[in-house]
């Protein structure tokens, strides 16, 4: 294996955060002129500690913000961080930027290195489009023969060419982000780091950042990639981490790694609207209604979020007796364009439900829904006279998380392409 | 090119080769505070002559005319400008400098540059007013019919360079003091005018009794602007000892400034 061109070892770094001090209480006039008094004292200790650290681990405003993170990355490969919000994937690039320090660790980078964490930085709203390429530029470290050579790209790029010369003060803020982005996009070092800098702008913007940056991967230069765009990471790198909490808790192919990291995303915020008792106010004079339902996946276990050609499980009870021998249930699909879906009857399959059903299940599958928010609708119907003895408007609700039914990375969501995708193949012929 | 990342101990080094590679950046920035300054304003550059002119004039009939301030018979006018061209290098570019961190604050926490270019990058825009306060003073001595004694302007660029050390040294020290402890933006400025007072400008250092003198030597902008009265007007001879304090305890606050600033830097973008 060559000699990875950066080397990461063991690279940690804390912060210390301010911390809610005393509560407020009622203060005696006495106690409120020696706290005046002594208040640049404290001040000043405060201050100080700002950049000590004490040896004891468990300081109570002292966090880790990265801790013992080791990885290695060869010359050419784009490398993608994911993680939450607040787990540390900026400060390991500020690290690697050298903008801030590590307490332990080290890293090594074999290459010119240009960090992007931030798109415009030091545009002054002052100064005009071309003197604020020229500033922004150099900032990012290029050369003045440089911003030169590639001014006119940068301003083909931007789309910005009447406003070269008006003070950036005066521009959009779409305008702005275009300017701002196409000068970091035409940075030339061996090593880029960039953090998540294709969150700006349009659609049609997106789409030309997101191929620019696909040109950076492909022409051979080394990236390390912070993104929540799970796409964009699917598209332009091969390999992942993913970090929590400041270490790294999957490192690997970049589909392996975002695939449990979005498992992990659904467990952690799957809602609680599984188990659904019915409002009683709606059913006050019936006298045969349904009680309770619940929603679950084929293992058992209690969930709405589901992926695409997954299937789907109700548990639903019902209460009282039904002034018939035979009646049908009913479920009914609508998606967030409150588009009929799907309808479903125990009269399909020649179920017939009398006074003694108490409780039913219902599997629904597989779910070849595009990915969006849906709810069902439960409905108990005469079988012969189709009078509805009781109907449970959007009893439950779930979410399709992800619709790529063909394994290459297509999102396919519900709002434009669709209430489903039926299975389908191309292929090529004489 | 290898770059190694690692928590330092002690004492940065002051990578000159790499200063020398960001150059550009520092030219940029300096350019930038020039440009900034003069922005939609219809005199634009011509503030910076009128500015000195007004203080001089403010200061020849105050201190001149009604105060009577001696001027070891040179026209009070020419007297104080000679002494403001020199001060406001230094006050002007202390100013700058001490709050070129803090300003810069966005720039320090997302892209790399050595953070010395900040503060030394402020202090341009002060000398290049000097070069417009010059032209100035070039007419007042006109006006006078004042002809400017020859040994003033030789050593001219050695007491700029003395100030530059000065402001450059004390500059760096206050910035990245005042990451830290914010204080430094109110005392400096308001220590800074209570420093003139200390310092030969307004009147000449014959009015202080000797015992005292010493105490106005300790201020190395003292030996500066003392050497270029005595060079430019000639009435009393160059005091070398003075003028040998001055550069020695420029050359100290330099050294000391930069350490201070090299040690405190890689926690700024933390605090900043």
């Amino acid at each position: 294996m060559p000699n990875p061109i950066i080397k990461v070892n063991n690279l940690s770094k804390c912060y210390r955060i301010g911390v809610q001090g005393d509560r407020w209480r009622y203060k005696t006039l006495r106690e409120t002129i020696m706290d005046g008094i002594t208040a640049p004292i404290r001040n000043f200790a405060k201050l100080q500690n700002l950049t000590k650290f004490g040896t004891s681990d468990d300081e109570k405003d002292v966090i880790w913000a990265l801790k013992d993170v080791s990885f290695e990355v060869n010359e050419g490969e784009v490398l993608g961080i994911i993680g939450n919000n607040g787990v540390g994937k900026s400060t390991l690039l500020k690290i690697l930027s050298r903008i801030t320090e590590p307490t332990e660790g080290f890293a090594e980078l074999r290459g010119s290195v240009s960090s992007l964490l931030e798109i415009g930085v030091g545009f002054h709203p002052e100064l005009t489009g071309r003197e604020n390429i020229f500033l922004n530029g150099a900032i990012l470290g290029m050369r003045k023969r440089e911003i030169e050579e590639r001014f006119d790209d940068i301003v083909a790029f931007a789309e910005i060419e009447k406003f070269i010369n008006t003070p950036i003060k005066r521009y959009s803020s779409g305008m702005w982000v275009r300017l701002a982005f196409a000068i970091a996009a035409h940075l030339e070092t061996e090593i880029l780091l960039v953090d998540e800098v294709l969150a700006y702008g349009d659609i049609a913007f997106q789409k030309k950042c997101l191929g620019k940056m696909g040109d950076i991967a492909k022409g051979g230069r080394t990236v390390l990639f912070i993104s929540h765009n799970m796409e964009a990471i699917r598209n332009l790198c091969k390999r992942a981490i993913w970090l929590d909490k400041g270490r790294i808790v999957k490192r690997g192919a970049v589909d392996e790694v975002v695939r449990d990291y979005r498992d992990n995303q659904i467990k952690r915020f799957a809602g609680s609207s599984y188990i659904v008792e019915r409002n009683l106010e709606d059913v006050n004079n019936k006298s045969f209604y349904f009680s309770h339902v619940e929603m679950l996946n084929t293992a058992g276990e209690h969930t709405n979020i589901f992926r695409y050609n997954e299937r789907l499980v109700l548990l639903v009870d019902l209460v009282g007796y039904p002034a018939t021998r035979a009646y049908n249930v009913e479920f009914r699909i609508h998606n967030e364009l409150e588009q009929f879906v799907s309808i479903g009857s125990s009269a399909f399959h020649g179920l017939l439900l009398n006074k003694n059903t108490k409780r039913l299940r219902i599997e629904i599958g597989p779910l070849i829904l595009t990915s969006g928010r849906y709810t069902i609708s439960l409905s108990a119907v005469d079988s012969v006279t189709g009078i509805r003895y009781d109907d449970w408007v959007r009893c439950g609700a779930f979410d399709i998380v992800e619709c790529s039914p063909f394994g290459f990375g297509h999102e396919i969501p519900t709002n434009r392409e669709g209430v489903c995708v039926l299975q389908q193949s191309f292929r090529q012929v004489e | 090119m290898r770059i190694i990342i690692k928590a330092k101990r002690g004492l940065a080094n002051l990578d000159f080769k790499e200063i020398w590679r960001y150059r550009e950046l520092f030219y940029f920035l300096a350019w930038r505070d020039i440009k900034l300054r003069y922005k939609q304003t219809v005199f634009g550059i011509g503030w910076a002559i009128l500015q000195p002119f007004v203080t001089m004039v403010v200061f020849t009939v105050i201190f001149g005319r009604l105060a009577k301030v001696p001027s070891d018979n040179i026209p009070y006018p020419i007297f104080v400008y000679a002494g403001l061209l020199l001060w406001n290098i230094f006050s002007a570019s202390l100013n700058n400098a001490s709050q070129s961190l803090v300003s810069s604050a966005n720039i320090i926490q997302k892209v790399y540059l050595p953070r010395i270019i900040l503060p030394a990058a402020s202090i341009v825009v002060s000398l290049i007013d000097f070069v417009f306060a010059t032209l100035v003073f070039g007419g007042i001595m006109v006006y006078y019919h004042f002809m400017p004694n020859f040994e003033g302007l030789i050593l001219l660029p050695l007491l700029i360079l003395i100030t530059i050390f000065v402001s450059l040294g004390l500059g760096c020290f206050f910035a990245a003091f005042n990451v830290k402890y914010r204080d430094v933006r109110y005392a400096l400025p308001f220590f800074i005018q209570l420093l003139i007072f200390v310092t030969p400008v307004i009147y000449p250092a014959s009015i202080v009794p000797t015992a005292y003198r010493w105490i106005l030597a300790l201020n190395p902008m003292t030996g500066v602007i003392e050497t270029f009265k005595a060079g430019i007007f000639g009435t009393v001879p160059i005091d070398w000892m003075t003028l040998g304090i001055s550069a020695g305890v420029s050359i100290v606050f330099l050294i000391l400034g930069l350490s201070y600033f090299l040690k405190t830097e890689k926690t700024f973008a933390d605090i900043l």
